[in-house]
């Protein structure tokens, strides 16, 4: 019956399928999931589980193996994601998948490596070893779900919060300037770089397609609700509403001058693909070395 | 210039750092993240020498914790890997370190210890990172450290470090010094075949049955790569055998207890160390690396005067071997323990020689090695009987 179901679950690709999954009640992303940890741990209204499906219905579409497929997360509500992916799941330790994927991919260059994680974890704890990743072109894809807090721990400030934004650590209004992340991976080398919110999951998935197929550092950031903390404390409002929201203030503009993507309260959303360019890798490079070396030279 | 391999046979004249580079590469480690800090430079130069040569990666890391977390990356997919640092830089790895140990990877880190705290005396010697590596790491946990007092034991006990980490699936450590590392002496390199290396335990069940830590009874499970036809699933929480987190008081004991007896009661297998003159001593002077070397001296100075003093080496210094000197400690009158911080190691002399005898602490803060007269001094210390024992010590407290 599993296998069954797993292969159901595989072959769903356009609606005709609908009815025989539901009949046999299998979701269309169970084949790459780990159902034995479901249910995930994610409130209602969070956006995490639509950029996990995205990202899924990518490998479904690039038919990426999943033995050969590495998802590496950090701590936090997003870091959960390696976990329930029915591939090479890898749970480190908080702002440290950068470079724990960085060893897996060059140690064997056939994995296909993803990071998966948060703002907090990516640009906070791990800043550091994203901006040398993407300057190294390391050739691995990094989705940040950005919530603009720290979910898991109760809703605290971080990088990414709004000025004046309200968290639990800034309770009379957040008092730091903003990270823009689009940018920041831009400035530092990153081959492919794309925002969109969990509102769009369409054009998500388009993205995570293109950032996988890219060889080099791809960065793609998935805007996500998070009613629970952030949305309650700024008024935003529940999941849906806080989904509204971002509809709302949404603008798609591709290739816009990344200062356009500087993200305030109330303000708009610029998403998009802004860039998509083509250069070594660090593995290209390495690998000239090795092989001059290995010509005697 | 002719193409080198992997594994130099030969009679050369190398730096201790270079020695553990070699070893690494003997043992065939074909990854090394880094992040350079005197006095451990050196092995990340050669390494990124020496690792194009034989088709590994070399990468220079943003930082000591990328460095030690990038090595364990390297492990999932099938490599063997490698770190080297120095006091601050061991700092910082202490968490990546938690991960390895939690996580059962192998790997290996070279520690050329500087004098410390902070950034100290980074060009001079010291032995302060003695206890960092055994509790420096949150929560609980067992590991192994081994003490080269040479450059050959730099390439010697490197490669015993990569044999024990595979069998154990836990980091191993070579706690050099600035002294040792730096010192160029004689290296015998031998060929490949007379080198004996350990690979690790690889899963042998059907895909559909594998779990990621499936023990079987024993206490190391065999070790699957991402990228074969097992899907790893890799935990920083606390697991089950599926490598499932498990947020349960009953599971964590389970887990612990296995990844601290895997080695407590393997400690027999793991446990080495050198004697000299121990069978007639009265006096033993036990210490490790550069201070074992100075010990020698004040040994043969003693003897000279007459004095029944033994040597005692640490080449394993975690797991003390706890059986050893407390059985050495019920017949000598008491032992000496030079050691480059201000008394690490002697806390577990004192720990397992109870209060069978003296032991005196010869302390130095670091920046260089001890005057073997100051280690006699001490051997006449225990001799006249003015040593502490174990209980003065605590009474004086």
């Amino acid at each position: 019956m599993q296998m069954l179901r797993e292969e159901r679950s595989m072959e769903f690709i356009e609606e005709e399928h609908y009815e025989e999954l539901i009949e046999l009640q299998v979701h269309p992303a169970e084949w790459a999931v780990r159902v034995d940890r479901i249910p995930h741990i994610w409130c209602s209204g969070c956006g995490i589980g639509i950029a996990m499906i995205a990202f899924i219905e990518a490998l479904r579409e690039l038919e990426i193996d999943l033995r050969k497929l590495c998802v590496v997360s950090g701590i936090g509500c997003t870091g959960r994601v390696a976990g329930y992916m029915n591939c090479n799941s890898f749970h480190t330790t908080h702002g440290r998948p950068i470079p724990f994927a960085i060893g897996l991919h060059l140690a064997n260059p056939e994995l296909k490596v993803v990071v998966f994680s948060g703002d907090g974890d990516i640009i906070a704890i791990g800043g550091n070893h994203f901006i040398h990743a993407a300057r190294r072109n390391v050739d691995i894809t990094v989705i940040c779900v950005n919530n603009f807090n720290y979910g898991m721990t109760g809703g605290q400030s971080g990088p990414t919060t709004h000025m004046d934004g309200k968290t639990t650590t800034t309770p009379y209004g957040n008092v730091e300037y903003e990270f823009n992340l689009p940018l920041l991976a831009a400035s530092c080398g990153a081959t492919y770089v794309a925002r969109w919110t969990t509102v769009d999951p369409r054009r998500l998935r388009v993205s995570i397609v293109e950032a996988l197929q890219k060889k080099g550092f791809s960065f793609v950031e998935a805007i996500s609700p998070c009613p629970t903390n952030y949305g309650r404390r700024n008024k935003i409002g529940d999941g849906i509403d806080e989904m509204r929201y971002y509809k709302e203030k949404t603008i798609i503009k591709n290739f816009a001058p990344l200062e356009e993507a500087e993200i305030h309260l109330g303000g708009p959303i610029v998403c998009g693909k802004f860039v998509d360019k083509e250069k070594p890798t660090f593995l290209d490079l390495v690998t000239q070395v090795i092989d001059k070396k290995a010509r005697g030279e | 210039m002719a193409k080198r391999g992997p594994v130099l046979t030969g009679e050369h004249f190398l730096l201790g750092d270079f020695a553990c580079a070699e070893g690494a590469l003997a043992s065939g480690c074909r990854f090394f993240a880094g992040y350079p800090i005197t006095p451990s430079t050196e092995v990340a130069e050669r390494m990124a020498e020496r690792l194009p040569e034989v088709g590994g990666i070399y990468i220079q890391m943003e930082d000591e914790i990328a460095s030690a977390t990038a090595i364990l990356g390297a492990a999932w997919a099938g490599a063997k890997s490698m770190t080297a640092t120095s006091g601050p830089g061991f700092s910082l790895m202490m968490e990546a370190f938690g991960l390895a140990i939690l996580t059962e990877t192998p790997t290996v880190i070279i520690n050329v210890q500087r004098a410390g705290p902070s950034t100290g005396l980074p060009t001079m010697v010291g032995q302060g990172d003695m206890m960092q590596v055994r509790w420096g790491s949150h929560g609980p946990y067992e590991i192994i450290a081994l003490v080269p007092e040479s450059a050959q034991e730099c390439f010697d006990l490197t490669i015993k470090a990569f044999n024990l980490s595979e069998r154990y699936r836990v980091p191993v450590f070579v706690m050099t010094d600035e002294e040792i590392g730096h010192l160029t002496e004689k290296v015998v390199i031998p060929p490949p075949e007379k080198i004996e290396i350990w690979e690790r335990k690889l899963p042998t069940v059907p895909p559909e049955k594998f779990k990621t830590y499936q023990t079987n009874g024993d206490l190391v499970p065999p070790m699957a790569h991402a990228g074969s036809d097992y899907r790893v699933f890799f935990e920083s929480l606390t697991h089950d055998e599926r490598g499932y987190p498990v947020m349960k008081a009953d599971a964590h004991q389970k887990l612990v207890k296995r990844l601290v007896d895997k080695i407590v009661l393997n400690r027999h297998k793991i446990i080495e160390y050198e004697e000299k003159y121990t069978n007639d001593a009265e006096i033993i002077v036990l210490s490790y690396g550069i201070s074992a070397r100075v010990s020698k001296r004040a040994v043969r100075m003693a003897r000279e005067r007459g004095l029944k003093v033994g040597m005692f080496r640490l080449i394993t210094a975690w797991p003390f071997p706890d059986e050893r000197v407390h059985e050495l400690s019920k017949f000598v009158k008491g032992f000496v323990v030079p050691e480059i911080n201000m008394g690490q190691m002697v806390k577990e002399v004192q720990r397992v020689a109870t209060d069978n005898c003296q032991i005196q602490l010869v302390p130095h803060a670091g920046g260089d090695i001890h005057e073997p007269e100051d280690i006699l001094e001490a051997i006449y210390q225990v001799h006249d009987g003015k040593a502490p024992r174990r209980g003065d010590l605590l009474l004086a407290m």
